[in-house]
This record gives structure tokens, sequence and C-alpha cells, in this order.
């Protein structure tokens, strides 16, 4: 129980973080017309891209030994990098048709 | 003010784009910023994290990170940019899929690390089992809509196979977590522990394919948004991991706005989220097959010159458009169809359903393209009572969406969908290559109904000659 409490307090800042977020997603995907749904899909995959920051860090941290590391760090940039630019492009594209549209 | 400071200040700002940007996507005439001001954010992120540290950092790790990121960009700028707009819902399942293993191989790497830490050995473990179960999963979405994996592969009591590899993985997760996660782990005992993290690893990798491979290519765009907030959240066990804000807050982000967005998926076909994992759409294909009778019959062919002239003088046409419209590329001259039957005093709408096509907007995307007035494209709620007063309504390349079955045939797999109701129409005229069945695999009682006529051929090809032939009256 106590181990429960303590793990608790020591990460209060983070779970105020998480739930403050979670609503925050609800709340920005409300009302979304069906037409929007997929560039919304797209941009939110782009945003999970974030993951090459973790990526970056693990690299960065590597021993230059480790030969391993250095390979699967290498790799796991590539593909952070391919989701976060192919994200980003995929979802421009998908876009650039609402361009020259009138006010509706 | 040091670096760190300055970091913490980047991140700060990243996340706030990401939130402004996912809040500006979700209105057509902000979308397009909302994207650029989120991918300002993330390069922001990226570059802060490179540059903004204290230790000094071998040059050869700064190589092999400039190159890996060279690479990524390079081949995710090009497969992106070339790729046809119909292709558009599989690169984002691809896209996906690489940031789960992107997920998957940070896990992998950090695991030997925290051995003995509890809280940091579940949320790598986290992180890795997430990560692999949304890159293959992604995967085999990305076939899917690819046309590389035609057949739905459900095997008998395939929930039941599929819980139980589950439940296997979870086991495996806990023995790792009981027997590494409490005290210190000799060196001698880091194979053992690798032998079993790869194991989990992949188990995981082998529920995201059965997971997948059962679900019915229609319903793949609720998959791919449900495998988005899966990436999303393996995000954020990174973020805990290496208590970083920016990937925490994008992770969470999306992992609870991909979700919601999953939900107003189905909304949109009035299924159930839960049907859609556990069944229910295309199993019930064989009982259609059987009560078939319904769809028996004979179908009357109509040609171009008729079709044209029964447009001609109508007053109201409706166009509705499906993924044949997409794949025949056929949207250009459909637009000069619909200009010239305007300009005869026709007056011409399309009818856009929630699902036509491979995804949500699909559709709509296909005709800005062709630059048809965004007023022209009625929703189906809107539409339907239209029909009514229309004289033709022209289907090109659609079929699910206007089965009637999905309101008449319980056993249909398609029951339930609302459709765009065409049969209350004067007449209907449906073009297609063949009398192959649609998406959801299913005959179309359509078809053999007295007010509709079937106009064979290629899409594009047919509608260029109906062109003509309204030239030529």
């Amino acid at each position: 129980m106590d181990a429960i409490f303590s793990f608790i307090s020591l990460h209060m800042q983070m779970m105020y973080m998480v739930i403050l977020m979670v609503f925050v997603g609800i709340e920005v995907i409300g009302h979304v017309p069906s037409v929007l749904h997929t560039p919304l899909m797209s941009g939110a995959n782009a945003i999970h891209g974030v993951v090459i920051v973790g990526a970056i860090l693990v690299l960065l941290k590597a021993d230059p030994s480790n030969t391993i590391n250095l390979i699967l760090g290498f790799l796991a940039v590539i593909l952070g990098t391919l989701n976060v630019v192919g994200g980003f492009v995929v979802t421009d594209r998908m876009l650039e048709m609402f361009k020259k549209k009138p006010k509706k | 003010m040091n670096i760190t400071f300055i970091l913490d200040i980047i991140y700060l700002l990243a996340s706030v784009t990401f939130i402004l940007g996912l809040k500006m996507l979700g209105n057509p005439e902000s979308a397009r910023k909302g994207n650029l001001i989120a991918a300002a954010g993330m390069t922001l992120a990226i570059l802060g994290t490179i540059f903004l540290r204290k230790e000094p950092i071998a040059p050869i790790i700064y190589g092999l990170l400039f190159g890996a990121i060279a690479i990524g960009t390079i081949i995710g700028w090009m497969v992106a940019k070339k790729v046809k707009m119909t292709a558009m819902p599989q690169l984002v399942s691809l896209f996906n899929g690489m940031g789960g293993a992107c997920a998957a191989l940070i896990s992998l790497i950090e695991f030997p690390e925290h051995l003995g830490s509890l809280k940091a050995l579940a949320t790598v473990m986290a992180g890795l089992i997430i990560g692999s179960i949304s890159f293959s999963g992604s995967m085999i979405a990305f076939m899917k809509l690819n046309g590389n994996l035609n057949k739905d592969i459900r095997l008998p009591f395939y929930n039941a196979i599929n819980n139980i590899i589950l439940l296997v993985t979870v086991g495996v997760v806990g023995y790792i977590l009981y027997t590494g996660g409490f005290s210190a782990v000799t060196m001698s005992q880091y194979p053992h522990f690798y032998m079993l993290a790869l194991g989990a690893l992949g188990l995981a990798l082998f529920y995201g394919i059965m997971f997948v491979l059962p679900i019915g290519g229609a319903d793949m765009p609720v998959v791919i948004s449900l495998l988005n907030s899966f990436t999303g959240l393996a995000a954020a066990a990174g973020g805990f991991l290496y208590h970083n804000m920016v990937m925490l807050t994008g992770g969470i982000l999306v992992g609870s706005a991909g979700t919601l967005l999953t939900v107003a998926m189905c909304e949109g076909m009035n299924r159930s989220l839960f049907s859609v994992i556990f069944g229910a759409f295309g199993s019930g294909g064989a009982a259609v097959a059987a009560t078939g009778g319904k769809t028996g019959g004979s179908i009357k062919d109509i040609s171009v010159t008729d079709t044209a002239v029964l447009m001609n003088y109508s007053k109201k046409v409706v166009i509705v458009p499906g993924y044949g419209l997409a794949v025949a590329q056929a949207q250009h001259v459909m637009h000069e169809l619909e200009m010239l039957l305007e300009e005869r005093g026709v007056d011409v709408k399309y009818a856009i359903h929630p699902v036509a096509g491979r995804m949500p907007g699909h559709m709509n995307v296909l005709l800005a393209e062709s630059n048809v007035d965004y007023s022209k494209l009625v929703e189906m709620e809107d539409i339907n009572p239209e029909f009514d007063t229309t004289d033709v309504v022209f289907i090109v390349g659609a079929n699910d969406v206007v089965n009637p079955a999905a309101k008449n045939n319980p056993a249909s797999p398609i029951y339930g969908m609302p459709i765009l109701e065409v049969d209350r129409a004067k007449s209907i005229i449906v073009n297609k290559r063949s009398m192959n069945a649609g998406y959801a695999g299913i005959d179309n009682e359509l078809f053999y109904e007295p007010k509709t006529s079937m106009l064979f051929g290629d899409a594009k090809k047919v509608v260029t000659e109906l062109v003509a032939e309204l030239k030529s009256m």
C-alpha cells in the first residue's frame, strides 16, 4: 500500500499531465465534420511521430563501442523520421484539396 | 538561463503546437495551417533535443544521427509526395506502423538498463508490446488496403484464439516484471531476460497480425485510427520513461484524440467498435449468399445514348460517387458532365455517404481535386429526403452504400448501416465495370429493381462518352 501511495505522490505532476491531456484530446476532436476525419487521423499520426525524440535520446546516450545499440538506435531514428516526415506530408497533401475551396 | 531550461521551454512550445495544430485540423478553414504549426513545433523539438545538450557527443553518433534523419526524410518525403491520392489511407497506416516500430525498438534498447527497477521496466515493456502490436497490425492494414491481402482470413473461434494470444503475451510480460523488476539482476542473467523480452516482442507482433487479419477491408479506417492511438500510447510510455514532457503530451494527446476519433468513425457507419473488432462484418456473408434468392432476377442494360437523353431532360440529377470513381480517375470528366448538365438547366448534386470510398472524406477530396464546388457535395442525412424529387440518380463506382439489404436483410453483413436511399428517386442508373460484388463482397438487390438500369463500362470511358453525347444534342 505504502509503495503505491509514494509512487503516486512522486509522479503527481505527470498524472495531472496525463489526465489533462486526455481531456484536451477529447475536446479537440469534438464536432469535427466527417469529411475531415481522415486528414485529422493523418495529422494525429504525424504528431505521435514525437516518438522520434526518444529514438534520438537513445542514440545520443549510446556508448560508441556498443555496436548493437548504435545499429538499433540508427534504425529507430529512421523509423521515427519516416513517421514524422511522411505523416505531415501526407496530411498536407490531403488538405491541399481544401486550399482553393470557396468559404462554405 | 541554461541549456536545459531552454530545452524545457521548447518542449512546452512544441506541446502547445500539437494541441493547437490538432484543434485547427478540425476545421476546413484552418486545417492546413494547423498541420504546418504542429510540424513546426515538432521540428523545433527535434532540433532542440539534438543540439541543446550539455555533454559532448562522439562524432560517430552525430554522423549516424544525421544520416538516419536524412534517410528517413528523403524516403518519407518521396513516398508521401509521389503516391496516388487513392493510396493515401494505406500510407497513413504505413507511417503509423513506422512509429510503432520505433517505440518498440526504443524499448528493446532500453530493456537491459532497467532490469531491477519495476516502474522503469513496466514502462519499457508497455512501449515494447504496444509498439509491436501497432507495427504489425498497421502492416496488415496497409496490405489489406493496398490490395496485397484480399482474403479476410478468419479462423474458427478467431476471437477466442486472439484473446488467448493476448493473455499469453501479458503473462510473459508479467513474468518478466515479477522476476526481473524487484531485485538487481546479474550480468549472467541478462541473456535469459533478453530472450524473454524477445519472446514477448514476438508474441505482440503475432497478436497485432491476428488482431487485424479477420477484420473486413471496409472497416480498415476504424482499425487504423485505433492503431493510431495505440502508437500514441507507446510514445507516451517513452515519455514516462525519460520524463520527457513533449513525448508525454504528444503521446497522450494522440492516444486520447485517436480513440475518440475511432468512436466517431464507428458512429458514421452506425456500427459499434465492438462489432468491428470482434466480428460480424462479413461473417454473415455465407448466410446472405444462401438467402440470395432475393438478389436473383434480371438486370436491365442501358446505353450511353439513352442515359444522356434521360439526363438531358431531367430537372434534377444526383450523382453518387464511390471507390470506382477514384480507381478510374474519372473525377475530372465527372465535373465536366456536371457542368454540362448545369448549363442545360439540370440541377446536379453529389450524394456523399460517410464511408464511400476507402476512408471518410475520400470522395470529398477526390471531387475537390477536380474543382467541384464544395456546396454541391451533400451529406447523406441532407440528401436522402431529396431523392423523392430526383429524376435520375447516377451511381458511379459505389455499391454497398446504396445496398437496400442494409435496411431489409438482418442476415446481411451490412445490416444497420445507414445508406443513401436512392430507390426513392424516379430512375437509377448504375455504372460499374461488371456485376462483381463491392467491398463487402455481397450482391446488391438494387441492381435488380425495376427502376434501375445498369450502364456497364469503365467509369472514365463511360462518362467521357456521356459528355460527348450530350454535346452532340
